[in-house]
């Protein structure tokens, strides 16, 4: 070997260079990394949508836009936050990176099926994008594509729904390489339960993955055969049923919910112990409650509907496996809280953005309950209650696990560090301006503020003003903390192996990786969170 | 246990696994209009009785048959490759793919007849009848047409194993894709078998 010349030694990064080396590569860190910068760049995007949308609601009237304008506004940002951002989010980042570093394999099952995803992945994007700036008008149907608005609105909805489904194919594909890698690529001595919580909830996700989102693709279909060849499954002239539609799109997407959230629950979970330095408190009602959220997840779907007309025995059923189903997430809570209980707290910026999770996850927890229970539901159903409801759980829960996660690994993934106290100060401004753009947006729901209006009576202006000043300080929490890990990628001091002192197989390996990971195939012996280090205690 | 090196050969099990998976979703997404068909022939049970009547039993029975053959020529194939006969599986494949043509060829009459009468979505004939009559065949076109894109999927993916058969890259030790493309045709088959009684059969 001629090391005259290198400076570092070969990882993934540096073993092969130029643009082609990466869109061909079978990598499954490099296609992470792919899946990080189109999603980084997408949800920068989504994020000024929304930004416009709270200068919009800045004052009474028409402000910088018209009614049209909004209602395509809402659509595009949720179009793109939830299918392209979101739904891929954690588990097509982190879950390719590390999923099979944490399991001590070289690469997925299927490395090239993997990359094709990506391609699927980038496909839809780029459709979902096309349906936005193709001739006509931009879709105004809102996410959901909820018939009649989606069958009859003039707007590029089958562009829309045609991205969606090939997103969609994207995801299960994903999953089912993530479920084989599982099962079949662990290290020797890694049994089920010796698996760290990462693969455990991106286990629970896959399944999710594969058996949901099939239900979405017929559906989508469906609505694209309704626009184009007038088969009115949902038209009631035609003698079909719109309640139904609503049936089929929450079927797949109240358990799409948890596809974001589960592996930000396992993000957190890998964080707790090791800024804890202390084993995981409660492993296996960790798995078992990952495993209960994506079953009991998939009976739920009722609890958006119950004000579109189902009986009242359907009505209380779904309601009480609602309150079932938060039992596992508190169970999680309960676990995470009690794994920092007497440990060596290091309150880095990782730990600060997973206890923030459970901050903003309890809040969103909660008002999941004031949404599921029959009575309240019908006060605060399709208001501004729910929006901050969401938005608790999806940018504060996943969201904020995706932020946690990135600080936790960045310098495994690149080697290097990024600066410390700039990532604290932009985690508290960020914080800061989460609260205040989505608190209100409870008090003013509850009030009666309806959601998806871009007008509103001038009583809820207060309110409607401090959630505006929120979205400019969230954004600027978020340019900091983004500005920070862009500019220390290549100039952040140098990272060490193991900077966090955690125990799990990646820090076992230099940063960044080498590119296939481990020289020899790792034996494992133990437990996966056993806190032994000398050094450390 | 999958420990060897990167090769380019995926390990048999490993891939039969992902394919299942795969198969599983397949399922689901033909769940959802299965769901649909229910929640319509429930609403509307007269209505499907009569247009079910339009449906030929015949031409459905006879694909019926065509389609169960070619699942046996298929597995008889994967058969002859695993007892090192690549042209015996080669010949076996073939005819699947020619009863797959016979499939689709039925299919065009039937859908032709239907059209010649005016039976399809959208047409001034659809619009004068019972709500539940258009769902059903709404439905059926829904149905039979996904299914026979998925038949069109499956000769394509059995032409390709075809030429790999032919070029050796398919032989006695590595058979995945070949099995493979015959797990997928199995289920072409199978959601046929499902299609068949609820349209042509129950009226």
């Amino acid at each position: 070997m001629n090391n005259s010349s290198q400076t570092a030694p070969l990882n993934y990064l540096n073993h092969k260079t130029g643009l082609w080396s990466w869109l061909s590569s079978t990598d499954h860190k490099r296609i992470g990394l792919l899946y990080l910068y189109s999603i980084t760049v997408f949800f920068c995007t989504a994020a000024v949508l929304g930004l416009l949308m709270k200068i919009e609601k800045i004052a009474p009237g028409e402000t910088i836009m018209n009614a049209q304008t909004y209602n395509a506004m809402f659509s595009i940002h949720g179009i793109i936050m939830i299918f392209i951002v979101v739904i891929p989010g954690l588990a097509a980042v982190f879950g390719n990176f590390f999923l099979p570093i944490m399991i001590g394999a070289k690469d997925v099952a299927f490395p090239k099926l993997n990359l094709f995803s990506w391609y699927i992945y980038i496909t839809g994007a780029c459709l979902g994008l096309y349906s936005q700036f193709a001739h006509g008008h931009s879709p105004d149907a809102g996410w959901t594509f909820y018939v009649p608005y989606s069958a009859e609105v003039n707007s590029n909805i089958v562009i829309a729904l045609t991205a969606a489904f090939v997103l969609g194919f994207a995801s299960i594909l994903t999953g089912l390489n993530f479920i084989v890698t599982i099962h079949r690529m662990r290290a020797p001595g890694m049994g089920w339960f010796r698996m760290p919580l990462f693969p455990w909830s991106l286990y629970a996700t896959a399944w999710i993955q594969i058996l949901a989102t099939p239900i979405i693709g017929i559906t989508l279909l469906m609505v694209i055969a309704e626009r184009t060849l007038q088969i009115g499954f949902f038209d009631p002239a035609l003698g079909g049923d719109p309640v139904l539609y609503q049936h089929l799109f929450w079927i797949y997407s109240h358990p799409a919910v948890y596809v974001m959230i589960l592996p930000a629950m396992g993000v957190v979970s890998e964080i707790f112990p090791t800024f804890s330095q202390k084993p995981i408190f409660g492993y296996m009602p960790i798995v078992f409650s990952s495993l209960a959220i994506a079953l009991v997840g998939y009976f739920v779907w009722g609890h958006h509907m119950f004000t579109s007309g189902m009986s009242y025995q359907a009505r209380w059923f779904f309601s009480l496996l609602t309150f079932i189903v938060a039992i596992p997430s508190a169970i999680k809570v309960f676990n995470w809280l009690s794994t920092m209980y007497g440990g060596s707290i290091d309150l880095k910026p990782p730990l600060l953005y997973a206890i923030s999770f459970i901050f903003l996850f309890t809040i969103g927890g909660f008002t999941g309950l004031t949404l599921g229970s029959l009575a309240t539901n019908i006060q605060t159903h399709n208001t501004d209650f729910v929006v901050a409801h969401f938005h608790y759980i999806i940018f504060g829960g996943m969201g904020f696990g995706f932020f946690a996660g990135i600080h936790y690994w960045y310098p495994k993934m690149y080697g290097r560090m990024y600066n410390i106290r700039w990532a604290n100060i932009a985690w508290g401004i960020l914080f800061t301006g989460f609260n205040v753009l989505y608190f209100p947006m409870f008090i003013i729901g509850l009030q009666g503020m309806p959601r998806r209006y871009f007008d509103y009576d001038p009583k809820f202006q207060t309110g409607q003003i401090i959630s505006s000043i929120g979205a400019f300080i969230l954004i600027i929490g978020l340019i900091g903390m983004l500005s920070n890990l862009i500019y220390h990628r290549r100039r952040g001091a140098i990272a060490p192996a193991n900077p966090w002192h955690g125990v799990t197989l990646e820090w076992q390996i230099p940063s960044p990786p080498p590119h296939e990971n481990f020289d020899e195939v790792p034996v494992i012996t133990r437990d996966p969170y056993v806190f032994d280090n000398p050094v450390i205690k | 246990m999958s420990t060897t090196e990167h090769s380019d050969y995926i390990d048999s099990d490993t891939g039969k696994m992902g394919m299942w998976l795969f198969l599983f979703t397949e399922l689901f997404l033909f769940g959802g209009l299965f769901i649909v068909y229910a929640v319509m022939r429930s609403k509307y049970a007269g209505d499907f009785h009569h247009a079910a009547l339009e449906l030929n039993a015949f031409i459905g029975a006879t694909n019926t048959v065509v389609l169960l053959v070619s699942s046996m020529t298929v597995a008889m194939s994967l058969t002859a490759i695993q007892k090192n006969r690549p042209n015996l599986a080669i010949a076996l494949i073939f005819i699947t793919v020619i009863l797959a043509g016979v499939f689709m060829m039925n299919k065009y009459f039937e859908w032709g007849h239907k059209f010649s009468l005016h039976l399809y979505p959208g047409s001034d004939v659809m619009k004068t009848l019972p709500h539940g009559e258009i769902m059903f065949f709404g439905l059926y076109f829904m149905m039979t047409g996904l299914h026979a894109l998925h038949v069109i999927i499956g000769g394509v993916l059995l032409t390709i194993v075809i030429f790999k058969l032919k070029s050796g890259k398919i032989n006695r030790e590595h058979y995945l894709l070949h099995e493979n493309g015959a797990l997928y045709w199995h289920l072409v088959d199978l959601i046929w078998i499902f299609l068949f009684p609820l349209l042509y059969l129950i009226t």
